[in-house]
């Protein structure tokens, strides 16, 4: 399931314009799914790593968390109302969306597109 | 032969708050007016698929205007000392003075999100004037969906981007590429501040929870549809609003976000249409 966020640096990588859209993008940042978290490592547009929790004392800009089972539903090919968008799902109290939000708002839309690219493969 | 639209655009100017204000506007057919009010931050084009649609414009004159400081109208002169806010008088006055200065008759009005919110209020305050309201995405009240609307205007983030990022999510996943991309590209093109300036109205200024009680449907009916796919005005804030208002007709759209006219408008006409319908037969029957 949430597995599928391994599979980010070919789904990202392999896609040109979303390389291109993000090519002043460079952070890394957490997502958590349960008691299961990634570190992903963006440089230039490129998924450069995602490493597999748990981690002590490291570092990241923001964080996306919600339980398994959201994601399992966001990632869904055609996800129901509340569960189709990371901000439905924090309004809704499905997940939640912490830290410097800087680097997530300056790239908000190819940050969306990474963190749906693995959509239907869950 | 080019193949011309049917939609005509226009420029006038208004006066508002005792201001001139150059104004754009566009419409297409003919018969009852329908004035149509396009979401915060974005513009008439929104409308484009209704003034093309021979089941609107064979019954309705359909009007669009571009707010000032949108689209094709311009902001005031002495507007770049100015911190732009739209306000629920304001709005008002807006739709009022447009609607005298073209002479429309007794108009439909037909808003989305901030245009869906202030039609709450004409219905309130000003319901002798028109023939029927629409609100699409309306509620008297919405819980935000993010804190701080100035993320949408600061140097280190840009406007257009972050406007068109975050309003992705409002539209349904199933909404045609398209008219998808064509719906964002509007909120990506709005000038700065313009988009954080309405959002004080749909969050702040236009929280009519205290009033909409006062709404009176037998003066002028009141229909309310929104989208299953909205979280920013959901279909439980619509449903809520009109428990308060006696008669208030409410419609949950499948399928839809929120910006129905312009996300999807083959889905759109089919929840409008009969709306539309409905409000021709009950002007015939008076």
């Amino acid at each position: 399931m949430p597995d599928v966020f391994e599979a980010l640096p070919a789904l990202v990588n392999g896609n040109e314009s979303l390389v291109r859209r993000g090519r002043y993008c460079t952070t890394t940042f957490l997502v958590e799914a349960g008691d299961a978290a990634w570190l992903v490592s963006v440089h230039e547009g490129r998924v450069e790593r995602v490493e597999r929790g748990p981690f002590l004392m490291r570092a990241w800009s923001f964080a996306v968390r919600a339980p398994r089972e959201a994601w399992q539903k966001f990632l869904e090919p055609m996800p129901a109302p509340g569960y189709h968008d990371l901000f439905a799902m924090a309004k809704a109290g499905h997940a939640r969306v912490e830290g410097d939000l800087r680097p997530l708002m300056q790239h908000l839309r190819y940050i969306k597109d990474l963190l749906t690219a693995p959509r239907g493969r869950a | 032969m080019a193949d011309l639209e049917p939609i005509v655009g226009r420029y006038f100017t208004l006066t508002l708050d005792g201001r001139p204000h150059r104004v754009y506007f566009e419409e297409a057919g003919q018969g009852i007016p329908l004035v149509c009010l396009h979401t915060a931050g974005a513009d008439g084009r929104q409308f484009r698929h209704l003034m093309t649609d021979d089941a609107v414009t064979r019954h309705y004159r359909v009007l669009a205007f571009d707010m000032p400081w949108h689209g094709k109208s311009l902001p005031p002169a002495g507007w770049q000392d100015e911190e732009y806010k739209l306000t629920t008088r304001g709005y008002v006055e807006l739709i009022r003075t447009f609607i005298t200065a073209l002479g429309l008759a007794r108009p439909v009005v037909l808003g989305c999100s901030i245009g869906g919110k202030i039609v709450l209020e004409l219905a309130r305050l000003h319901a002798k004037e028109f023939r029927a309201l629409v609100g699409l995405e309306s509620a008297d009240y919405q819980a935000p969906w993010y804190d701080d609307t100035g993320w949408l205007h600061r140097p280190d983030v840009h406007g257009g981007e972050i406007a068109g990022a975050l309003m992705s999510g409002l539209i349904a996943p199933q909404s045609p590429s398209e008219t998808r991309w064509d719906t964002l590209w509007m909120y990506m093109m709005s000038g700065p501040g313009v988009f954080k300036g309405d959002l004080f109205f749909y969050r702040a200024d236009g929280d009519f929870r205290d009033r909409v009680a006062q709404i009176d449907t037998s003066a002028c009916p009141l229909y309310l549809l929104t989208g299953e796919y909205d979280f920013s005005c959901t279909p439980e804030d619509t449903r809520r609003t009109a428990a308060k208002i006696k008669g208030a007709h409410v419609t949950v759209m499948k399928e839809i976000g929120h910006f129905p006219m312009s996300e999807n408008p083959a889905k759109f006409r089919t929840y409008i249409l009969p709306v539309l319908d409905e409000i021709r037969a009950q002007t015939r029957s008076a």
